[in-house]
């Protein structure tokens, strides 16, 4: 897989995982992350992922993919058994995504995690003046059938990570497929992925 | 090493069945020795014999993978997974299923004739373990000339050996499909496999096992467990849409015992067919050995610790609706080997049919097992 074909955050986070590296890609989907790092660049990638159907295509594509839930499935895995442990659009949907974060810097060496900013200003427009639970291209679902049950800005996040006392190793905004300014993110990205270590 | 085996080497293809000197170091105690293996192969070896894909059966299961039966003139019990274009493939494998040790379709077990005593073994044949049967199916591999398997695969009791044989033989084996199976039978497993055995040994044509000279058999007994056991390998959804409370032939219950519910007539007819092609007394055996079999116990009671010198690569499939071997048991399978590191995967797939599943139609089991052989083929 290319990485024009891949989701934008997922090619950026394949293009910063270092060569040979050992990964843990939880909700991995079909594996897309994981198979690009694999071929590309000799990673041993390992997945967690919670839809059956999306286990059985990764599985059949020749990836170590295990089904299970992030929220109670990486007790599992033991302290600093991977370089990077990787946590995309996924945050959102966890019942504690803090608990989660924090198995990821257990598990991981470092943790790349990537979220859509709930703060972007389409998002803020429609609230303001619909009134209404944005309907956006990146948060496509309606209030009550969306699979994000917990909602994440940008600043929401980076006070998340000092309350917690996290190290931030690298931060990347996205636009679209490209990448943005850091300059109020919390305002213009449509997307964040943050390179952590505990 | 010798060079690649000739086609008509009569080691090779289906009917086989070799008396191998042993002995057997028997989890018992005992030393089993001469040991009779019948088995089948399919496809050819090839040449740095790196091919090799070895199938375990379940409980009343045999050797006869992916060809006639000659008893009961059906197809192989795994045609669907087994076959040219299946994910296993004549055509690119070499492939060994053998009947178990304890079985009684040709390898030893209690039907079988004790050389010391010119009779049949009976219940004088030692307890056998699933690890037994392992070390039985190694020794046959050794006769072969195969050292290493690209893969074990096995569902239910099959998958019990798939899992056991990484620990017992760390650097012989490359990767173990594990389906609809479990690292340990537990109380509700151990429970059901008594009620088949108590009505065995009830029935008064058993006699203490010595019923082989007269052959007057405990078919009662064995129909009974049959029975009992038939209904712990389907689910209740499934019961439910292929009888519902059906009557069996008539518009109306009779108010007697007759079969009177299509459901009745199923497992009486279960339970007849089966004693014609099955050993009471080798029932008793197997399932002791699946009720003793709990891998952690063997490894100080730590699973992870079981598979710590194993680098296989492990692929763990469960069935929702199997309550037999429930998904929360291939779990147990699974944390243990995340925590030991091993390169793991596993899914849960949905299916109507229960425990039963893996030998029925599964296109999600077939899409999963040829990735992940593949993958092990790049």
């Amino acid at each position: 897989m290319t990485d024009e074909a891949m989701r934008p955050d997922l090619a950026l986070i394949a293009r910063m995982v270092r060569q040979g590296s050992r990964v843990l890609d939880v909700g991995c989907g079909d594996g897309a992350l994981m198979a690009a790092l694999r071929d590309a660049r000799q990673v041993d990638a390992r997945g967690l992922e919670i839809d059956p159907a999306n286990v059985a295509s990764a599985v059949g594509r020749g990836l170590s993919v295990v089904q299970g839930d992030a929220d109670t499935d990486l007790a599992y895995y033991p302290d600093g058994s991977f370089d990077y442990a990787i946590l995309s659009q996924t945050l959102q949907t966890t019942r504690r995504p803090d608990l989660v974060v924090e198995e990821l810097l257990r598990i991981g060496s470092q943790a790349f995690v990537s979220f859509p900013n709930f703060a972007h200003w389409r998002g803020r427009m429609s609230l303001l003046w619909g009134g209404r639970m944005p309907v956006t291209r990146l948060l496509p679902d309606t209030w009550y059938d969306t699979l994000n049950i917990h909602h994440v800005t940008v600043d929401d996040f980076r006070a998340l990570v000092k309350d917690r006392g996290w190290s931030i190793d690298g931060q990347w905004f996205l636009k679209g497929d490209k990448e943005t300014t850091h300059a109020n993110a919390n305002l213009f990205a449509e997307h964040a992925v943050f390179l952590l270590r505990r | 090493m010798a060079s690649n085996p000739a086609p008509d080497d009569s080691r090779f293809g289906l009917g086989r069945q070799v008396r191998l000197t042993g002995p057997l170091r028997l989890d018992c105690g005992v030393a089993f020795g001469p040991v009779d293996i019948a088995y089948e192969t399919y496809g050819a070896l090839n040449a740095d014999r790196s091919n090799v894909i070895l199938i375990c059966h379940a409980l009343t299961g045999d050797q006869y993978l992916a060809s006639e039966n000659p008893m009961t003139k059906k197809p192989g019990w795994w045609w669907r997974m087994v076959g040219q274009g299946k994910p296993v493939d004549p055509d690119r494998h070499f492939i060994v299923c053998a009947n178990i040790l304890g079985g009684c379709m040709g390898s030893s077990g209690p039907a079988s004739i004790d050389p010391a005593m010119g009779a049949p073994w009976g219940m004088r044949f030692p307890v056998i373990t699933i690890a037994d049967m392992v070390r039985a199916q190694a020794l046959l591999l050794d006769h072969l000339g195969v050292d290493r398997i690209r893969a074990v695969i096995g569902g239910s009791m099959g998958g019990m050996q798939a899992l056991t044989w990484p620990t017992l033989f760390p650097d012989r084996v490359e990767s173990a499909i594990v389906i609809a199976s479990t690292a340990r039978h537990s109380a509700q497993n151990i429970a059901f496999h008594e009620v088949g055995r108590q009505a065995i040994m009830a029935d008064p044509r058993w006699r203490g096992g010595d019923y082989y000279a007269d052959g007057d058999v405990p078919s009662s007994g064995l129909a009974v467990a049959r029975m009992a056991a038939h209904i712990t390998y389907l689910s209740e959804a499934g019961l439910t849409e292929k009888f519902g409370r059906r009557l069996q032939g008539r518009d109306a219950k009779t108010f007697g015992f007759d079969a009177d519910f299509q459901v009745e007539s199923y497992l009486r007819h279960q339970g007849l067919s089966f004693v014609e092609r099955f050993d009471a007394n080798s029932y008793l055996y197997i399932t002791r050995a699946m009720d003793y079999y709990d891998l952690a116990e063997d490894h100080g009671g730590s699973l992870a610790g079981a598979f710590a010198r194993t680098r296989a690569r492990f692929c763990v499939v469960s069935f929702d609706t199997d309550w037999l071997y429930p998904t929360t048991e291939s779990r147990v399978i699974v944390h243990a080997l995340n925590a030991g590191g091993a390169e793991a995967s596993f899914v849960e797939l949905s299916s109507p049919f229960g425990h039963d599943a893996f030998l029925l139609e599964a296109p999600e089991l077939n899409r999963v097992v040829d990735g992940f052989l593949r993958a092990g083929e790049r």
